[in-house]
C-alpha cells in the first residue's frame, strides 16, 4: 500500500492489526470496527490507536470512541462509491480532530474531493500508485484554486472571496 | 477588478440579460479544461484505465457512443447569447459535421467529435463562458428551467437566478460528485409548468407564502426511465436563505442511503419509493436540523448578486397590440398560421415570445445546422436583444420580439427553413437519438418521428388537431420522455425485431401523469397508422376546447383501446 499526504507519498507510521493479533502495548495501530469497543475499554489513555470502518458506518457508532481515536480510516469499496465522502463530512461535523484516511482504489483526480470532505491522507494499493505517481497526486491538489462551496475544507470558497471583494 | 465592476460590463450589440462570468467563474472553467486535457493525456499514457477515466470524461460531457464519441454541452437554464450560439455553430463546423442536436435537457450534443479534440472544443466553449461540466455522470446535472423564464405572463419570479445559483453550488461538489446515480434538478417560477419539474430528481417551484415571501416548494423523487415516478413534496415552503442547506440535506441522505447494488434502482426516485416520502422527509429534516447553517448565512447576498445579471432588456413602451402585425397576418396566411401557433403572449405590452421549431416536416427533431444556428443568432440580435433560449421540447425560443417585427423575423426564418408553424402540434415531436446514434438504444426513434411527421404533413390538419405531445424514446431509459407524452412511443427489441409500445395520457406539467399502455407492441411501419387512428378517434369524440389529453381523461383509456382493437379487426392490420 502507498500513503499520500499533502501531495507526497510518505511512510505509513500506522500498522493495521489483524483481528487475531493481540493489542500491542506501544506504537500506532489500527483496529477493525468490531474490536473498537474492546480496545477503548482495555487500552490506557496514552495509547495511540485508530479504527478502520466501512463507508456504511453510522457516525453514531463511533461517537463514544471519538475522543480516544487518533485515526479513522474509511474504506472505499469502489473508487466511484462516494458514501465515504459524506461519512467523512459527518465525522468532522462530530468534531473528530484526528487523522481521517480514505482507503481504497481512489484515483488522483478525487484528491480535491477527499480533502474537501475532511480527509487528510489517502491509502491506495501499490499497483495504482505505480500508474498514478506522486506528481499526479500533487497536480490534482493544485488543479483548482478555489471551489464554489462554502464550509468544505481545502481550497478557498469563491463565494467568500466575492463577498470580501464587494466589501473592500 | 471586483465582481461589482463586471455588472456594468456590456456585451457588444446586446444588453446584459443573463449571467456573465466573473474572474472566479472564468478561472474555474479554464482550470476544468486544463484538468480534462491532462486527464485525456493520462488516459492515453495508461496512467488512467478506461474504467477510471470514465466518470471524469462523463462529468465533462463526453460519452462513448455507437459510432463515435459524443460531446454534450450544457446550456444552463436554456439561456444563450447570440455570441454563444455562433460559437456553437463554429464548433460544429470545425470539429463536427456541421450540425448539433438540441436535447430534452437544455443541452447541445455533437455526435462526431474526436477524443483528442475535445479539450480544444472545451477551451473554445470556455472562451464564450460555456462548458460541458456535469452534463453526464453520477453527479448533479445541468440545472434546467422554464424556457419562457423572465418573459412569461404567468410568472411569480424568474427561475434563472435560482438555476444559476444552483449551477455554481453543484459544480465540482466535493461531496456529491460520486452519487449512486445521476441527479437532475429543474426550476420553474410560473403558474404553468414548462420545465417538467415533477419528473426530475428534484423539482423546485418558486412560490409565495401568505406573508408575500418568496420560497420554494421542493419536490423529490420524480423521474422517467424504466420506473417512472411523479415527484413528491419533501418541503412545502423552503425559504430562499435555506435552499442550499435544504438541498445539501437531501443530497447527503441520497448519497448515503441511495442504492448502489443495482444501477437500475439507484436513482433517488427508488429510494423515495422504497422508504416512503414520510421517512425521507424525516431523514432530510433531521439532517437539515443537524447541519451547521452558519456557512449558509450569506447565501442571500450571493443570490442577489446573481439575480442582478438577469435584468430585463430595455423594452420600448408599446401599445398592447400591433396594427402592423394585424395587417401582415391578413395579407399573408402562412405568416398568420405561424403567429397563431408559434408565437406566445409576453408580459410586456407590444412584445411576443417566438418559438422557432426545430421540427420541420420529416426532419430530425432537435437538429440544427451551423448555418441555421447563425441565422438564429442574427435574428436574436436584430429582433430580440441578442438572447435565445433552448426548450426541453428541443426548440429555440426568441424571448423578446416586438410584435411589429414579427413579420420581418418570420421572413428571415422562413428563408432559412426555420419557420415551421408546428410548435406544440402533433409534428412537434420530442425524440431521443435512438439506435441511429445511441449505444443504449434498442430501437430507432428518429425515423419513427420522421414518419409520423410526414403522415401529418398537412399543416391545416395539424392545426385542427391542436396541441398534442408526441414523445418517442428508443429504449426504456426514456430520454425521449415517452412516459409523459399524451401519445408516448417506446421502441423495444423483441426477438431481433423492433417493437413499439404505445402509451396514452402522459402529462409533464403540474397535472403530471404517466402514460398507460395501449396494447401489444406494433412494428415501426404501423406506428404512424396507430397514431393516426388515435388522432381520428379523438377528433370524432372531442368536445369544444378539449385537447387530446382532456378527451382521453374524460372518456377513459378503455375506449381508446377498444377503437384500436376494432380498427385491427377491420383489416387495418394493427
Amino acid at each position: 500500500m502507498a500513503l499520500i499526504s499533502d501531495g507526497r507519498f510518505i511512510e505509513d507510521a500506522w500498522r493495521r492489526l489483524a483481528d487475531e493479533e493481540a493489542l500491542p502495548k506501544t506504537g500506532k495501530f489500527i483496529v477493525s470496527l468490531p474490536r473498537l469497543e474492546h480496545a477503548v475499554e482495555v487500552l490506557g489513555p496514552t495509547a495511540t490507536f485508530g479504527v478502520i470502518v466501512p463507508n456504511t458506518t453510522e457516525p453514531s457508532a463511533l461517537i463514544a470512541a471519538l475522543p480516544r481515536l487518533d485515526l479513522i480510516s474509511i474504506t472505499f469499496p469502489a473508487f466511484a462509491d462516494g458514501r465515504g465522502f459524506s461519512l467523512a463530512r459527518l465525522l468532522r461535523r462530530a468534531e473528530f480532530k484526528g487523522e481521517l484516511r480514505a482507503s481504497g482504489r481512489l484515483v488522483a483526480d478525487q484528491y480535491p474531493h477527499a480533502i474537501g470532505c475532511g480527509f487528510d491522507t489517502i491509502e491506495i494499493p501499490d499497483d495504482l500508485a505505480d500508474r498514478q505517481d506522486e506528481e499526479q497526486w500533487r497536480a490534482a491538489l493544485s488543479a483548482y484554486s478555489m471551489s464554489y462551496q462554502r464550509g468544505y475544507a481545502g481550497r478557498g470558497s469563491i463565494l467568500e472571496a466575492r463577498r470580501k471583494a464587494v466589501r473592500s | 477588478m471586483t465582481a461589482v465592476d463586471l455588472r456594468v460590463a456590456q456585451r457588444p450589440n446586446a444588453p446584459m440579460t443573463t449571467y456573465r462570468y466573473d474572474e472566479y467563474d472564468a478561472a474555474f472553467v479554464s482550470e476544468r479544461v486544463a484538468e480534462f486535457r491532462e486527464q485525456v493525456n493520462r488516459r492515453l499514457s495508461g496512467a488512467l484505465t478506461e474504467e477510471e477515466f470514465r466518470p471524469f470524461r462523463l462529468m465533462n460531457g463526453l460519452y462513448l457512443q455507437l459510432h463515435a464519441y459524443m460531446l454534450r454541452v450544457a446550456i444552463p437554464y436554456g439561456t444563450l447569447t447570440a455570441r454563444q450560439m455562433r460559437r456553437l455553430a463554429d464548433i460544429a463546423d470545425k470539429w463536427d459535421k456541421g450540425y448539433g442536436h438540441f436535447t430534452t435537457r437544455q443541452n447541445l450534443q455533437y455526435n462526431w467529435p474526436k477524443l483528442v479534440d475535445t479539450p480544444d472544443i472545451l477551451e473554445s466553449l470556455a472562451d464564450v463562458e460555456m462548458h460541458a461540466i456535469q452534463t453526464s455522470g453520477n453527479c448533479i446535472r445541468n440545472v434546467t428551467a422554464d424556457h419562457f423564464a423572465g418573459v412569461a405572463p404567468d410568472e411569480i419570479e424568474d427561475p434563472r437566478p435560482t438555476a444559476e445559483f444552483l449551477r455554481q453550488w453543484s459544480s465540482l461538489h466535493s461531496e456529491f460528485s460520486f452519487l449512486p446515480r445521476k441527479f437532475k434538478i429543474a426550476v420553474t417560477g410560473a403558474e404553468h409548468d414548462r420545465a417538467a419539474i415533477l419528473v426530475h430528481d428534484i423539482g423546485l417551484r418558486i412560490v409565495k407564502n401568505d406573508e408575500g415571501e418568496i420560497g420554494y416548494q421542493v419536490v423529490v423523487g420524480g423521474g422517467l426511465g424504466r420506473s417512472p415516478f411523479i415527484g413528491k413534496v419533501v418541503g412545502e415552503f423552503v425559504p430562499r436563505e435555506d435552499l442550499l442547506a435544504f438541498l445539501e440535506a437531501i443530497l447527503r441522505v441520497y448519497n448515503r442511503f441511495g442504492r448502489r447494488d443495482n444501477k437500475y434502482k439507484a436513482r433517488v426516485k427508488i429510494l423515495v419509493h422504497e422508504k416512503g416520502i414520510d421517512e425521507i422527509r424525516a431523514a432530510v429534516e433531521a439532517e437539515f436540523a443537524a447541519m451547521d447553517r452558519t456557512v449558509f448565512a450569506h447565501d442571500a447576498e450571493e443570490f442577489e448578486r446573481i439575480a442582478a445579471f438577469f435584468a430585463p432588456p430595455p423594452y420600448d413602451s408599446l401599445p398592447a397590440t400591433s396594427a402592423l402585425l394585424r395587417a401582415a397576418k391578413l395579407e399573408t396566411p402562412a405568416f398568420a398560421n405561424f403567429v397563431d401557433v408559434n408565437v406566445g403572449a409576453h408580459k410586456i405590452p407590444g412584445y411576443a415570445i417566438v418559438t422557432v421549431s426545430l421540427k420541420p416536416i420529416g426532419a430530425v427533431p432537435g437538429d440544427a445546422s451551423s448555418d441555421q444556428m447563425r441565422v438564429l443568432a442574427d435574428a436574436s440580435e436584430r429582433f430580440g436583444f441578442g438572447e435565445l433560449r433552448v426548450s426541453h421540447e428541443q426548440n429555440i425560443i426568441l424571448p423578446h420580439v416586438k410584435q411589429d417585427d414579427l413579420f420581418a423575423l418570420w421572413r428571415m426564418l422562413d428563408a432559412a427553413g426555420l419557420a415551421t408553424a408546428n410548435a406544440g402540434l402533433v409534428s412537434d415531436i420530442i425524440s431521443c437519438p435512438g439506435l441511429d446514434y445511441c449505444s443504449l438504444a434498442t430501437a430507432r426513434s428518429i425515423p419513427i418521428a420522421q414518419a409520423i411527421s410526414k403522415r401529418f404533413s398537412d399543416m391545416s390538419r395539424q392545426r385542427r388537431i391542436g396541441k398534442l405531445g408526441v414523445k418517442i424514446s428508443g429504449c426504456i431509459n426514456a430520454c425521449g420522455h415517452h412516459h409523459v407524452g399524451a401519445i408516448g412511443i417506446l421502441g423495444l427489441e423483441k426477438k431481433g425485431q423492433e417493437s413499439y409500445q404505445i402509451t396514452l395520457g402522459g402529462d409533464p406539467t403540474f397535472s403530471a401523469s404517466i402514460g398507460e399502455i395501449l396494447g401489444p407492441g406494433v412494428t415501426a411501419e404501423q406506428v404512424p397508422d396507430v397514431v393516426e387512428h388515435l388522432v381520428d378517434y379523438y377528433l370524432a369524440e372531442r368536445e369544444e376546447g378539449e385537447a387530446f389529453i382532456d378527451t382521453w381523461r374524460r372518456i377513459g383509456h378503455a375506449r381508446f383501446k377498444d377503437v384500436l382493437r376494432r380498427e385491427g379487426e377491420d383489416g387495418a392490420d394493427i
